[in-house]
């Protein structure tokens, strides 16, 4: 059976959809057998969430409304939990934040 | 023997290093191109492996930082789509090196024309995921820089970085770089020296370097007390460093028990990203320069970079100061060509010459400061008419932004104490909310002697007495009129200048983020 979902969740890391966060943000969209892709507005341009590359170069600073959008296998759960990890700021605290 | 020349650039790391210079640019890659389309096809995909399998085991030595951009970096190197424009340049006719180079080139030149500070700090990653590949595909690997050395070029990667054995000294002298840089954050954390934005008048460098990265220093060719002085202050420097990493966390306070404010100077909004805010007293001098790296900045980019930095401050004051181009800042399309452009027309002169990009950066302003504790201040004001000029114009701004209904606040506006007239008479003033003093402009102004010159040098001391008599009345005047008044110059962050600023009665001091420890304990011994 064939399912489709999307959803659109505001960045709110201090950089935006960065290195680190891009590493872990396709690490989890790999991790789904359904097509996933994010855009920066409802209308795309598209790019495979599952691309470190793309999702690097969609440059999404902090205050992004990022739009997520997935079909195939498993297409809700993708949406679902690449949002969570969007909302818990990449699980990233404040153990990343650095003294002079 | 050539003549000692002095560059002056920013502090990335803070630190000495004394070694020969290692000229990172001239490592050329020399790559032999094969019979077919099938063997440069299969030359690259082995280079990408052997590149990958060289980062994965630099990845499994790495901690913390080095190891993320490492993950992020072999991440960006298994994506197909990274390498899928070479493949299909390959099948067009175009040897391996040259597809390969082409295609990340694409995808760096998108880096680099990001409008936020970290995507554009990225592109020296990218950069070194294109090198290590095309190391892999030549024949001969990079020549080995000699333990100890500087490493001196246009940029760094991080791989070089983390290559290097660094136990035995060395540093990092860059023409370009960026102090957001990975590798910059990794030379804090491993405390290795690095200066970057020495910029590019000198091509090609060679023989003993003495790196001063606590001040953004480096001299070449350096006579025999230039090295004595300069191995002085390297010892001085790390016996502070020792003692110095206990104070960050706490007010600065002397014996005496006189409390001292100790902001940080910032040229970059991403700078604060690398600052724990709870360690200092705000924002002493936010330059605005940077953003008028290339081309003018629109209202929104400025208004957006202030507005960072506000947020990060929360209640903590951020003064903010007018673009300070001209002098040795020049800004094309903004400043003009002049046979002596520090006495010309730099500073509040030339916002007020050109009040169409002013403007601009004042509508930023007045909309940012809604976001946080803002001050404004104006660079090289001369004449007290200056500050009216500016004012009015802020008056301006404000009564439209009022009648278009867009959120403003107006900050309070003060002037920097840098020309000679303002320091000798500053009752002409006092129109100012605050007064900050520029000890590095104010130094050179009254003691004749330009700060980038090294045959001067020796006069150019804020700790002369007629700059420190200057200093101290214009801080008296201050305390009189109930002006407040603080420095923001190198000096603030230099040890063995804060005493003399102390006992000249300051009470407030703006540093480099580098020097923030390191002031924080100068001020804990001053006895005043």
């Amino acid at each position: 059976m064939s399912a489709s979902a999307e959803a659109t969740v505001v960045i709110t890391h201090e950089v935006g959809l960065h290195a680190r966060p891009s590493v872990k943000f396709t690490k989890l969209a790999k991790s789904f057998a359904a097509e996933v892709e994010i855009a920066l507005a409802a209308n795309g341009p598209w790019f495979d969430a599952k691309s470190i590359v793309k999702v690097m170069a969609a440059k999404a600073p902090k205050g992004t409304v990022l739009h997520i959008r997935a079909s195939g296998d498993g297409a809700n759960d993708a949406v679902d939990a690449l949002v969570e990890l969007v909302r818990r700021d990449f699980d990233e605290g404040a153990d990343h934040v650095r003294t002079a | 023997m050539s003549e000692p020349l002095r560059l002056q650039g920013i502090s990335a790391s803070a630190g000495y290093a004394e070694g020969p210079l290692f000229d990172l640019d001239q490592t050329v890659v020399s790559y032999v191109g094969k019979e077919t389309a099938d063997d440069e096809k299969a030359a690259l995909e082995a280079a990408i492996a052997v590149a990958t399998s060289r980062l994965t085991a630099l990845s499994e030595m790495a901690e913390g930082d080095a190891a993320d951009i490492l993950e992020f970096q072999i991440a960006m190197l298994r994506d197909d789509a990274l390498s899928s424009p070479a493949f299909a340049a390959i099948r067009t006719g175009l040897p391996a090196d040259k597809a390969w180079r082409q295609a990340l080139d694409t995808e760096i030149a998108g880096y680099d024309a990001s409008d936020q500070d970290y995507f554009r700090a990225r592109a020296a990653d990218i950069r070194d995921i294109r090198d290590q590949v095309l190391r892999a595909l030549s024949e001969d690997g990079d020549v080995q820089a000699p333990t100890g050395a500087i490493l001196y070029g246009w940029d760094i990667a991080p791989t070089r970085f983390l290559e290097t054995d660094w136990s035995r000294g060395g540093g990092i002298a860059l023409k370009a770089g960026s102090t957001a840089s990975h590798v910059a954050m990794l030379a804090r954390s491993r405390g290795v020296p690095m200066v970057v934005g020495l910029g590019t008048s000198l091509a090609r460098l060679t023989g003993t370097a003495l790196l001063d990265a606590e001040h953004g220093g480096i001299v070449l060719s350096p006579s025999k007390t230039e090295i004595a002085a300069f191995r002085q202050s390297s010892s001085s420097f790390r016996a502070r460093s020792d003692r110095a990493g206990t104070f960050l966390a706490r007010p600065a306070v002397t014996k005496a028990g006189t409390a001292v404010r100790v902001q940080v100077n910032i040229a970059d909004p991403s700078d604060v990203d690398l600052i724990d805010i709870t360690t200092c007293d705000g924002v002493g001098l936010m330059r605005t320069e940077f953003l008028f790296g290339k081309t003018l900045p629109d209202e929104e980019t400025q208004y957006r970079a202030y507005r960072k930095v506000l947020e990060w401050a929360g209640e903590k004051p951020v003064t903010i100061r007018t673009v300070d181009a001209g002098g040795d800042k020049p800004v094309p399309g903004f400043t003009v060509e002049e046979s002596n452009p520090f006495l010309g027309l730099r500073g509040i002169r030339l916002s007020l010459a050109r009040p169409e990009v002013f403007r601009v950066q004042i509508r930023a302003l007045l909309r940012a400061a809604v976001h946080g504790s803002l001050k404004v201040m104006f660079p090289m004001i001369a004449i007290v008419e200056e500050y009216r000029q500016a004012a009015a114009m802020f008056a301006e701004e404000q009564t439209a932004l009022a009648a278009r209904g867009v959120a403003h606040n107006m900050p309070p506006l003060g002037i920097m104490v840098e020309v000679p007239s303002v320091a000798i008479v500053p009752e002409a003033f006092t129109d100012a909310a605050f007064f900050s003093i520029g000890s590095n402009d104010l130094t050179q102004y009254v003691m004749a002697a330009a700060r980038d010159n090294a045959a001067v040098a020796h006069l150019n001391s804020v700790r002369h007495p007629a700059v420190l008599r200057l200093i101290a009345a214009v801080t008296a005047f201050g305390q009189r009129e109930e002006i407040p008044v603080s420095l923001c110059g190198d000096a603030a962050g230099d040890p063995a200048s804060i005493p003399s600023l102390i006992e000249a009665g300051l009470r407030d001091l703006s540093v480099a983020p580098a020097q923030l420890a390191m002031a924080k304990a100068a001020v804990a011994d001053v006895s005043v």
